[in-house]
């Protein structure tokens, strides 16, 4: 395994602007990415509020780190997926996002996670 | 005493709502700031902690915060006023004491 890219999965748990933790999870993740690991993003419980739509952050004073999720494409990740039971938990569904994600169950969810290389909580 | 309450977590991350709610009396008022709001959002599960909320207590949504969040004021349950930062202000001068459940 040492010469191979490793798998990270960035596991994202927090909802986007009340603390700067989402904001850091996305920096890594370009990084990471950056340098040829295999990353994902995984969205779960309030982490499924960082991609909904139409986020204004103009009148909060505070960098609209959202747009960001749109440049992911650049970046090549493996995946980035996305807890459905969390997102209909919130009243939301695919429509409401700012990117296209991959919908999980759990089993799927506890599947990644087993297979990753590193977990990277967030 | 007539108390202005104030929650800043998240329903699904935090008791703070919860505790608030059991604790706030007729005639006190709550506001809802940061990641609060999405306690507001009526399709939202965690919106039920407030649908529980005592009669009588005056609920209000920081209207910077739910812009930020991508929330629209017509998906917020019904009962709940959106305010600007001076109306904030003037709720917070308005009752005897705020009472933050961070």
């Amino acid at each position: 395994m040492a010469d191979a890219a490793r798998s990270l999965v960035c596991v994202n748990r927090r909802a986007p602007h009340g603390s700067i933790i989402a904001q850091e999870a996305l920096e890594v993740v370009l990084l990471g990415a950056a340098f040829e690991q295999r990353v994902s993003l995984l969205f779960m419980d309030d982490g499924v509020y960082q991609l909904k739509r139409g986020q204004d952050t103009a009148s909060l004073g505070v960098k609209d780190f959202a747009r960001a999720f749109r440049a992911l494409d650049l970046y090549d990740l493996e995946r980035i997926a996305l807890s459905r039971r969390c997102l209909e938990a919130r009243g939301l569904n695919e429509d409401d996002l700012l990117i296209a994600v991959q919908l999980l169950d759990d089993a799927q969810i506890a599947a990644l996670l087993d297979g990753a290389d590193v977990v990277l909580s967030f | 005493m007539a108390t202005l309450h104030t929650v800043n977590r998240s329903p699904h991350a935090a008791p703070a709502l919860v505790s608030c709610l059991r604790m706030a009396l007729p005639g006190h008022a709550l506001v809802l700031l940061e990641d609060g709001v999405y306690a507001a959002v009526a399709a939202d599960a965690g919106s039920a902690q407030l649908r529980d909320a005592q009669p009588g207590v005056a609920v209000y949504a920081l209207g910077a915060d739910l812009a930020a969040r991508g929330i629209a004021a017509d998906t917020l349950l019904p009962g709940v006023e959106v305010v600007d930062y001076e109306s904030f202000v003037d709720l917070a001068c308005r009752y005897d004491k705020v009472q933050a459940w961070i």
